[in-house]
Formats: structure tokens, C-alpha cells, sequence
């Protein structure tokens, strides 16, 4: 019983931050109507800023985070003014070649940075990275303690921006309908913009929260790639809410299958709910996929 | 001028049968060879994804299951592997219809991302199976090794493939495929039932893309679920074979295939680990300058300035 | 001899009723207009006939065959053809090709479905732009590659959906010619068309429906003269 309560703690605390990555995922979508294959290679890209600024300047990671942000933030306009807004313009017979496009980005990017600190698996170590929390008999990381509760912090904040200010209606109006928002006046290539930024910015945060607890190398982000789905997906598309609660269960089945799973076949019991949800849960992937 | 361009094909074909007794080295051969096996691929990827416009992330499965079908006979049978050039293909055919169930119940990204994950699902598979010796893979080792006799196999193979894609293009199915591609709802009230057609891309398509796989194990004579399985080496690289050759084209594939093997060596050779790093840059140039292929945009512009022959529906060139 | 027979269909879109226990029948041979205004579940109708909504309750007979359980291919089969309010052309295939697509519905044969194509760009006047690549037609044109599309697929009953909408006066006397030439040469039609004079001069009887519900059904001259139909397109002041 201690270990299922330790599991399912666990996956909460996990899935919190989890579900930061899936936020600027799903923002990202909601506005854009793309599917974004890179937002993992963002994610591990903000892993690596937080962690040089460990290694090479002994910033904490939950303080490196704020320079990661800023980072990605830029890094994720840039993307999508250049390079994703082309996109649009160009008349192709497969409309999927935007997904390609993200493949193309997420690969320049894991080899960016697999050129610049190979392909080694490397962890930040901090004074509090073995410390654990007790609660009842069960043992907790404190790592992963902060990091939830971070991470609630920025999604609470996002949410209050999201309703609260002027920018952050503009980004939901375009969300909900582009054309109609572009006729009351909104400046719909700054907002897709500003989203892509901000998305990039959530998705390097929740990669510096789980730098203490990961490994990182190049790869892991498709790691994320595929967890920002299945949440994003599960909650449906374009939700915040819907990726937050998204995230949290992702985190307990995940926590779940870690414990009660033979390794091997982990990987594969993700992927098959993602099938799953991908066919049977129409809630919110049905209606934007009539949109696409 | 129709008969210079049957002269002209047909002078390309004697020069590619008399090419291996030419250049004789080795190593240009391996590369023509690797052309081929790709150029199979990304025409059998082109009916399903080009001409029927359902874009699949996850051909890596039929040409995994293909290669595994030719190298598991040798490895537990001790059966040619060389049957499996007939296995391989009907294999891949039989893992692809609980695919295409699964997969044509979704449109647009959503069957792309569905497509993705049924292939890493045969990645995964291939890895934890007790009959597929896991992640250590198959060697097999192979009866011929002269590079000539893969050539004209390969050779073979692609011309094989290349016929039967368009003979199927240029009929009945062929107008109803790009009809899907065009507006599926609109191919739905012309009375197209439209998941049974797409199954009609889906099968041949798989059937070729597993022929490719098992010609690869019987040259290459290694293989292991994340090299056969692999989503960006195979299944990315496909697709992307096709857009810089030209989507929906006959020989785009074909042409595709070569420039990006050609390249692949260069960059190999040349750039040494920076290779992956440029072709992702590559990746993002083509689609953003290129996005109907060399052979698609070539078209286009002579389309300006002569009517394009009659023979097949929209989009399709010859 | 009723060709279609609709018994209480109902569509509801969660809650909503857009179509509410509606009931008619279509004779051989006749045009059928459905008018209403704005909203009124006239495109509906159209979309719960051709199953690319199931109904929600009710029954569709055609040539006393039911229908409504057929998945919307076999629609088009049976010899239900129909165009789009908003026109969906097979973007990247020429005017020939589209119609050919069509035509493969009948036949096999590659010169055979190129032949009748042939015909029927004739019978809709699209001679001149057999090898134009639909997407680059104007509106007007797209409407009538919509119908020479329907048409190829030999249909017994039409349905068109606001083929004039969009058009000026000129290019929709055109087009109610051509409605004109197909009930000539024996086809039955159900149309839905906003503008009411048009309705009028071609339907030979007429169901006006609005909020999902008949309010009229009967010859063009009853029906106009309907308060209820008044009312719903001119409102209260007028009834």
C-alpha cells in the first residue's frame, strides 16, 4: 500500500510538471492548428541551457530556468516567423508537409546540440538532489517537490495571462477563430508569434524542473515530443486545463507502469493508449482535426 | 517528339543494364544499389502518401517486417533468405491491414501521427519479441556477394515497382486516389468508398516497401529493429525522398532517392559528425523552396508553356 | 410514383433540433425546391439524404428501398447525386478529370468514363475548359463543374445546393438553364435555393421549412401566398 501511495505520489508530482511542457504544447496547436514534432527537441534545448549555466556558472537549475526561458522564447519566435509563417504561403499538394517541416527543426536542433556536447548522458547534481521528503513510510524527492509546485505557479500565472490580459485574449480569440479575430483587429502574425514564444518558454521550464531527475542527452526530446501528445491529446487540444489535468494522469500511469511493468514493454503501453486515445477519444482532437 | 522521348527512355534504360559492366568499383555500385532500395521505397510510400495524399510517418513498419521476414527464415529455419524476397513482401501486406483498420479511421495529421506511432509500436515490438533476438539483430551470412548480382536484382525490383505503381495510377483507381487527395468528401458523394480505395494504395504500397526491406537484408546481410524500425532514418527519410524528387510523380521517387544518397555521402564524407545537423537544415530548405519536388515544381513550368499530356488524373506526371 | 419518401426525419446537433420530424416525398421527374431562410436546415436535409449526417430519428425510402442505415457511398450508387453549397472541386485535377471521376462510378474503362465525360462537358457547356485545372475556374464555373461532376455519376435524383448563390443575374439565368435541360432529360431534382424568384420559375412543387420544421408544402403559387412563409421571410409585420 506504501508503494502504490509512493507510485501515485510520484506520478502527481511528475505529471505536474509534465504537464507545463504539454501547455506550451498545446497552446502552440490551439492557435496554430500544427502539429509540432519539435516541441520536445525545445524542451531538451532548454534543458541544455539550464544545465550550462549549471556546469559552467554554478546557477542553480530553478534559477537557470529564468535564463532558459527568455532563451527558448526568442528561439521559438524565431522559428515561427522564419521558417513555420513561410509555411503557410506555400501551395503544396501534401498540407502534412508542416509536420515534416517540425521533423526537419527538431532534428537540426538535437544535432545542434549533439554537435556541441555529444551524445553523453550527463545530470546536474545539486546539494538536494538526493534528499528526500517522508511522509508516512513513504519517501519522496525533494527535487520533484519543488518542481510540481513550480510549475503549478506557472501554470496559475499563464492561466490569470491567458484571461486576464489584453494579449492573452487576443492569443485565445485566434485560438478559437482566426479570421474572426483578424477582423476585430488582432495582429494575428505578432499573436502566433508571441505564442510559439511562449510555448518554447513553458517547454523549457518544465525541461529545467526535471533536469534534476532526468538524464540528459540530445535525444530525450522525443521523449517529451511524445508525452506533450498524449497529454495534449487526452485533454484536448488547445485546453490548458485539459493539458493540466492531462499531464497529471499521464504522470500517475506512467508512475504506475514504472513499478508494475516489465521496462521493456513500458514504451509500448505508452504508445498503445496513444492509439487508443488517438482513435476513441474524440473530445477535443475531432473537432480541430475538422478545422486542419 | 513523342517517339525522341521513347528513344530517350529507352537509351536511359541500356545505359543503367550496361552500367555495372562499366564501373566496375565497388563502392559506386553499393551507392547505385542503395538508390534503388530507396527509390523502391519512396515509389511504394508515393501511392499512399503522394497520389492518395495519406501521409504515412510510419512505412519503417513494412520494411522492418519485410527484412525480418527474410532474415528470421535464415536465422530459425536456416531457409534462404532469398524466399524471403517472396515472404517479405506478403508479409508486410498481412501487418498492413490491422494497420490500414486502424489507421484510415483517421484524416489528415491525425492518420500522419497515428501512422507514427504504429511504427515506433513495431520498433518496440521487434525489440521485446522472443523469436526476433531482440535488439542484438540478425546477421546473416550471405551466398553471393558480387555487387553486380544486387544491381540488376535492384534493378529489377524498382522497375518492378515503378510499373506496377503506374499502371495502377493510370486507371480506375488512380483518378479515384487523387480524388481522395483532393477533397475527400467530395469523392465520397461521386460514390467512392473511400476507405476501401485507400486500402487499394495501402496494400501494394506495403507489399514493395516490404520488398525493399528484404532485398536489404540479403545485401546488407545486418539488420536490427533501430536500423529497419527507425523512425527518421526510414520513415521520415522516405517521405522525404519523395517531396525533394517530386510528390505524385511517376520517377520524382526515383530521382529523390538518388540526389539523397549522393548527398548523404558527400555530407558523410565531408562533414563527418555535422552530417544529420545538414540534412535536418536540408529537410527544412526542401520544404520550404521545393514543396512539390524537383521533378513536381520542373513540371510546373513546363506545364506554362505546353498542355500537359492526357493519361492520368491531376497531378500526375509522367 | 414518389422516387424519395423522407418519413419524420429528425437530426439534432447535441441538443439542438436542425431538422425536426420532417416528412415528403419526391415525385419522378419533378423539381423540388426547399426554401427557408438563413439557417432553417435546408443544407441539413440535403446532408442527412446524401448520409453525410446520419439521422438522429426517422426513415429514408428511395424507390422504395431504405436508405437512411447505407453508408454515403452506396448513396451515390443507388443514383442520389448531389454538389455542395460550398463547392469542393478536385483542386488539382482538370475539368475532364473531375468529370471522369464521376463517370468511373458506371464503368471501369478508361476511354469509356473519358467519353462520358466528354458528353456531359458538352451537355453543361464546359467545352471550353476540358483541360483547365479546376482550381483555377472562377465560381461560376466551379458551381456547374459540381453538377456535370453529380451528373456523371448517372443519378436518378439530383440534389443541388444553392447553385445560383453567389451568381449574378446573368451567370444564374445560365445556370437555371441548365437545371431546366437536366429535368428535360428525365431526371428528377430536389434544390435548395435562397433566391425566391428563382424557385418559383423552376420548382414544380416547393417545401418551405423554417427552425428544421415544414411550415408549407405544395405548388410554388400556394406556397408563396402561405402566411407562415411570409412571415418567416419577411416577418411578423407582413403576415
Amino acid at each position: 500500500m506504501e508503494l502504490f501511495g509512493q507510485t501515485v505520489i510520484c506520478g502527481i508530482l511528475l505529471g505536474g510538471m509534465y504537464a507545463l511542457i504539454a501547455i506550451g504544447m498545446t497552446l502552440i496547436m490551439g492557435v496554430m492548428k500544427i502539429i509540432n514534432l519539435a516541441h520536445g527537441a525545445l524542451v531538451m534545448v532548454g534543458m541544455y541551457v539550464t544545465y550550462v549555466c549549471f556546469t559552467n556558472y554554478g546557477i542553480d537549475p530553478y534559477i537557470g530556468m529564468f535564463i532558459a526561458m527568455p532563451v527558448l522564447f526568442l528561439i521559438g519566435c524565431l522559428i515561427q516567423k522564419y521558417m513555420i509563417n513561410r509555411l503557410v504561403e506555400v501551395e503544396s499538394i501534401l498540407p502534412e508537409n508542416q509536420v515534416l517541416l517540425t521533423v526537419g527543426i527538431m532534428l537540426v536542433l538535437t544535432e545542434a546540440m549533439r554537435l556541441m556536447f555529444k551524445s553523453d548522458y550527463r545530470s546536474v547534481t545539486t546539494g538536494y538532489s538526493t534528499d528526500t521528503v517522508y511522509l508516512g513510510g513513504m519517501s519522496i524527492s525533494v527535487a520533484m517537490v519543488i518542481g510540481f509546485f513550480i510549475a503549478m505557479g506557472f501554470t496559475l500565472l499563464l492561466h490569470l495571462f491567458l484571461t486576464k490580459t489584453d494579449i492573452g485574449k487576443s492569443i485565445r480569440a485566434t485560438a478559437q477563430d482566426r479570421d474572426a479575430a483578424v477582423y476585430m483587429g488582432v495582429n494575428s502574425s505578432r499573436i502566433t508569434m508571441l505564442t510559439f514564444g511562449i510555448g518554447a518558454a513553458l517547454a523549457a521550464a518544465g525541461g529545467s524542473l526535471l533536469l534534476p531527475l532526468f538524464y540528459l542527452w540530445p535525444d530525450i526530446g522525443h521523449l517529451f515530443t511524445a508525452k506533450s501528445f498524449i497529454i495534449t491529446i487526452l485533454g484536448g487540444m488547445g485546453s490548458t486545463m485539459g493539458a493540466a489535468v492531462g499531464g497529471l494522469i499521464l504522470g500517475i500511469a506512467e508512475s504506475l507502469g514504472a513499478t508494475y511493468i516489465s521496462m521493456g514493454y513500458k514504451d509500448l503501453v505508452g504508445l498503445v493508449i496513444f492509439l487508443l486515445v488517438l482513435l476513441f477519444l474524440p473530445g477535443g482532437f475531432r473537432s480541430l482535426a475538422r478545422r486542419l | 517528339m513523342k517517339n525522341v522521348n521513347l528513344l530517350l527512355k529507352l537509351l536511359l534504360l541500356v545505359i543503367v543494364v550496361i552500367l555495372p559492366l562499366v564501373i566496375k568499383a565497388p563502392y559506386q555500385l553499393h551507392i547505385i544499389i542503395l538508390i534503388f532500395i530507396w527509390a523502391i521505397i519512396g515509389t511504394s510510400w508515393n501511392l499512399l502518401g503522394g497520389y492518395a495524399g495519406q501521409v504515412s510517418f510510419g512505412h519503417a513498419a513494412f520494411f522492418g517486417v519485410g527484412a525480418y521476414a527474410a532474415g528470421l527464415l535464415q536465422f530459425h529455419l536456416g531457409i534462404s533468405p532469398w524466399w524471403g524476397m517472396l515472404l517479405g513482401p506478403i508479409a508486410a501486406v498481412v501487418v498492413s491491414l490491422p494497420i490500414g483498420v486502424i489507421a484510415f479511421r483517421l484524416r489528415g495529421p491525425y492518420f500522419a501521427l497515428a501512422m507514427l506511432a504504429l511504427g515506433e509500436i513495431f520498433r518496440l515490438l521487434f525489440i521485446n519479441l522472443p523469436f526476433t533476438n531482440g535488439a542484438k539483430g540478425i546477421l546473416i551470412m550471405p551466398a553471393i556477394t558480387t555487387k553486380m548480382f544486387y544491381y540488376y536484382v535492384g534493378l529489377a525490383a524498382l522497375l518492378l515497382t515503378v510499373g506496377v505503381t503506374y499502371y495502377i495510377i493510370h486507371s480506375k483507381i488512380g483518378y479515384y486516389l487523387v480524388s481522395i487527395r483532393e477533397d475527400q468528401d467530395a469523392a465520397t458523394s461521386l460514390g467512392i468508398p473511400t476507405t476501401l480505395y485507400k486500402n487499394y494504395a495501402l496494400l501494394p504500397s506495403a507489399f514493395f516497401t516490404g520488398l525493399a526491406g528484404a532485398l536489404y537484408m540479403n545485401y546488407v546481410a545486418f539488420i536490427d529493429p533501430n536500423i529497419v524500425f527507425n523512425l527518421t532514418n526510414v520513415s521520415v527519410m522516405v517521405i522525404m525522398v519523395v517531396m525533394l524528387g517530386g510528390v505524385a510523380t511517376t520517377w520524382g521517387p526515383t530521382v529523390g532517392a538518388a540526389i539523397y544518397i549522393v548527398l548523404g555521402e558527400v555530407f558523410r564524407t565531408t562533414l563527418g559528425s555535422a552530417n544529420v545537423l545538414v540534412f535536418g537544415v536540408l529537410v527544412c530548405l526542401i520544404i520550404l523552396f521545393l514543396p512539390n519536388g524537383i521533378v513536381g515544381e520542373i513540371d510546373m513550368l513546363r506545364g506554362v508553356l505546353a498542355r500537359k499530356k492526357e493519361g492520368a488524373a491531376g497531378g500526375v506526371k509522367v | 410514383m414518389s422516387l424519395l419518401e423522407a418519413k419524420d426525419i429528425t437530426k439534432k446537433f447535441g441538443g439542438l433540433a436542425a431538422v425536426s420530424n420532417l416528412s415528403f416525398t419526391v415525385n419522378k421527374g419533378e423539381i423540388l425546391g426547399i426554401i427557408g431562410p438563413n439557417g432553417s436546415g435546408k443544407t441539413t436535409v440535403f446532408n442527412c439524404i446524401s448520409r453525410f449526417f446520419p439521422l438522429t430519428a426517422g426513415e429514408l425510402y428511395f424507390k422504395d428501398k431504405r436508405i437512411d442505415q447505407l453508408p454515403a457511398h452506396k448513396i451515390c450508387e443507388l443514383g442520389i447525386g448531389r454538389t455542395f453549397q460550398v463547392v469542393k472541386p478536385l483542386r488539382r485535377m482538370s475539368v475532364e478529370e473531375n468529370v471522369m471521376a464521376g463517370a468511373f462510378l458506371r464503368t471501369s474503362s478508361m476511354a469509356r468514363a473519358r467519353q462520358k465525360a466528354g458528353e456531359i462537358i458538352e451537355f453543361c457547356s464546359l467545352d471550353k475548359y476540358r483541360h483547365r485545372e479546376a482550381k483555377s475556374l472562377p465560381i461560376p464555373l466551379r458551381k456547374r463543374l459540381e453538377i456535370a461532376r453529380a451528373l456523371a455519376t448517372e443519378p436518378e435524383l439530383l440534389l443541388l445546393d444553392e447553385t445560383c448563390a453567389g451568381l449574378n443575374p446573368k451567370e444564374s439565368e445560365a445556370a437555371i438553364e441548365l437545371i431546366q435541360k437536366i429535368r428535360d432529360a428525365g431526371m428528377t431534382i430536389i434544390i435548395v435555393e435562397h433566391i425566391m424568384k428563382v424557385m418559383m420559375g423552376i420548382s414544380d412543387r416547393i417545401l418551405a421549412i423554417n427552425f428544421g420544421k415544414m411550415i408549407a408544402f405544395g405548388n410554388p403559387q400556394e406556397v408563396s401566398n402561405h402566411p407562415e412563409v411570409v412571415k418567416a421571410y419577411l416577418g411578423d409585420a407582413y403576415a
